[in-house]
């Protein structure tokens, strides 16, 4: 690949454009073509479904669940309202896509959101938008206005006979919310607490009737999809991972910022395009996929390609493709500590593992970065991560153990040396 | 207790979003609107809330404490929350939080004697590539900040 990369792009592209939020530019090139056709030509819904699993869409939310997949757990034949849902919600650490594609190209999230909700036979679609993007709450209700005035929304939609409508719902600061059924919850107007599963939402979801929810990207992927072809978005990615993705990369790099790239590029190409480590320092570590994704060194990250297989492969994920770049100024203590408050701060605090397991890791690294360590407490950490992982309602006590176990894992001497001298090995 | 007639007319459009049986799902947005026009969430407001939305006061408090950009205490008239989650602890966030504070002579938590700030410990905004920011009163975000830029601002803020 040619750095930087100058390809198509599927969901930022309008930032080639004087005024990329616009309806007119959308429309101009070629937004709202694939709704329309797909209405006028009343395409069945299993046809949609068809090109979605073709394109090896996966799920730009963290999981990187196949999409097409999704979308046909739907019931097809159930008669009561149905919705879909989409997820603006972003709160995991390095992660700050989404709210590009609202503020640069709403009207491509919009025109997936309207296909979502044809194809799954919803009457109505929500977007979670996160808490503290505030003036992207208002930028999106002024686009659906005018998707609403230009007839993309509301009654008898392009003169279809069918009724579709989209409304934003504001967050108001809670990263569990980003859990799906959490944010469910937080949509009916209650605390934002993860439900058992199953039932999955496909089958009882917002208001107790069957949701779809999926990623911001994700469903601004549909359009692209829609209009150019399944095959066409899986040969601008690698097999098994269609698509361009956009990885949000942050840190110690010279300009960090989100570069939409297709999957499978290396990861050296990415930090070249980011400008590379800044001040010509050496890398040390990077966090491929978002705070939850555990850590990988150096060496083991330049051998990466960007795509889950590759870094599913190296031992991390590629989570929602946020890229936590860390030089070898960084104290992975202190950086350790920092994730373990979060998690801490955030557990919801239903579960007893995760309420208690993130308190008791974060205060156990906290005494390692103060000088106050023991010499059992790194046995201590992961014996505590081992009894949290897997024993809770949502995945977020297995995101909190994530990078206590491969920090540690992968930089344990760093942890040593703290315990041992009561200070610093790298002294930032 | 009450609220203006345009905070309940924003409210009324929040409303309109949802279900016709479903109106606690305009909940949040009804004490984030309360919260801007009275600066913080009395009890008299949340039950006010409460009453408007057909809903026990108990589960709009539940919501209320849950979130955390809530204020559920008299707070500055401004907020300033920075995040210091890791992508923007590398960038600096520490020492942009050490200036404000030393600048405001407060700590995280604290208000100014005279009242006018108030400084919060953020978690991720959802904006780490624009680090070091902040969020003025929980809807104006500013970026890229440094002493310079902060200096700037709180020149701003009377
Ligand atoms: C603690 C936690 C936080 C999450 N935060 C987000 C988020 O901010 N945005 C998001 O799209 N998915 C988030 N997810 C994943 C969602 O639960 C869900 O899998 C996703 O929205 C599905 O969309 P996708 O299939 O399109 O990826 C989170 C999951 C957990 C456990
Ligand atoms: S794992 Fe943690 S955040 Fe998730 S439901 Fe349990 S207590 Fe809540
Ligand atoms: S870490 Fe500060 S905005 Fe994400």
């Amino acid at each position: 690949m040619s750095v930087p990369y100058t390809g198509p792009k599927v969901c930022l592209w309008t930032l080639d454009h004087p005024n990329p939020a616009a309806l007119e530019t959308y429309v101009a090139n070629g937004g709202y073509a694939a709704l329309k056709k797909i209405l006028a030509e009343k395409v069945p819904a299993e046809k949609i479904i068809e090109e979605v699993k073709l394109s090896a869409l996966r799920g730009r939310g963290g999981a990187g669940f196949p999409t097409g997949l999704k979308w046909s757990f739907m019931p097809r034949n159930y008669d009561g309202d149905k919705y879909v849902v989409c997820n603006t919600d972003e709160g995991e650490p390095g992660t700050f896509k989404d709210r590009d594609i609202v503020e640069f190209n709403p009207h491509q999230l919009i025109e997936g959101m309207i296909i979502a909700g044809y194809t799954l036979g919803a009457r109505a679609g929500y977007n979670y938008i996160h808490g503290e993007i505030f003036e992207l709450y208002q930028s999106w209700e002024k686009a659906l206005e005018e998707a609403r005035a230009a007839g993309y929304l509301g009654k008898n939609i392009c003169g279809s006979g069918w009724d579709f409508d989209l409304h934003a719902h504001h967050g108001y600061g809670a990263y569990v919310c980003g859990e799906e059924t959490a944010l469910l919850e937080s949509l009916e107007g209650k605390k934002g607490q993860p439900r058992f599963k199953p039932p999955f939402p496909a089958s009882y979801g917002l208001y107790g009737k069957p949701t779809t929810i999926n990623n911001t990207e994700t469903l601004a992927s549909i359009p692209w999809i829609m209009r150019h072809g399944g095959q066409a978005f899986l040969d601008l990615g690698k097999p098994n991972n269609g698509g361009t993705k956009i990885f949000s990369i942050s840190g110690h790099v010279n300009k960090p910022g989100n570069y939409e790239i297709p999957l499978g590029t290396p990861f050296g190409d990415l930090l070249e395009m980011a400008g590379g480590v800044r001040n010509g320092h050496k890398l040390k570590a990077v966090i491929p996929g978002g705070s939850s994704a555990p850590v990988l060194p150096a060496d083991v990250m330049m051998a990466c390609t960007l795509d889950f297989d590759s870094i599913a492969k190296a031992g991390s994920m590629l989570g929602s493709g946020a890229v936590i770049v860390m030089d070898e100024t960084t104290c992975m203590v202190k950086a350790l500590e920092r994730l373990s408050y979060f998690y801490y701060e955030e557990s919801c605090g239903q579960c007893t593992p995760c309420r208690e397991g993130t308190g008791w890791m974060y205060r156990v690294i906290k005494r390692i970065e103060h000088g106050e360590g023991r010499p059992e407490d790194l046995d201590l950490l992961m014996n505590v991560g081992t009894n949290i992982a897997g024993r809770t309602i949502c995945a977020l006590g297995d995101a909190a153990v994530g990078p206590v176990q491969s920090f540690i894992k992968h930089f344990r001497k760093e942890f040593e040396y703290h315990i041992e001298h009561k200070k610093c090995l790298v002294g930032s | 207790m009450t609220l203006s007639a345009e905070s309940l007319a924003q409210i009324d459009k929040e409303i309109a979003k949802y279900p016709a049986d479903q109106k606690q799902s305009a909940v949040m947005a009804a004490l984030r609107i309360a919260q801007v026009e009275k600066g913080w969430l009395a009890p008299e407001t949340i039950e006010f809330v409460a009453a408007y939305l057909g809903m026990p006061a108990i589960a709009v408090y539940e919501v209320a404490t849950f979130y955390n950009m809530y204020e559920l205490e008299p707070c500055g008239r401004h907020k300033i929350t920075v995040c210091t989650n890791l992508p923007c602890q590398l960038q600096g966030a520490d020492k942009v939080a050490d200036y404000l504070k030393q600048k405001l002579g407060i700590d995280f938590g604290e208000t100014t004697p005279d009242g006018r700030f108030t400084l919060r410990e953020g978690e991720c905004f959802g904006t780490c590539g624009s680090g070091p920011l902040c969020l003025h009163n929980n809807h104006k975000m500013h970026t890229h900040l440094s002493p310079e830029v902060v200096d700037k601002l709180l020149d701003e803020l009377k």
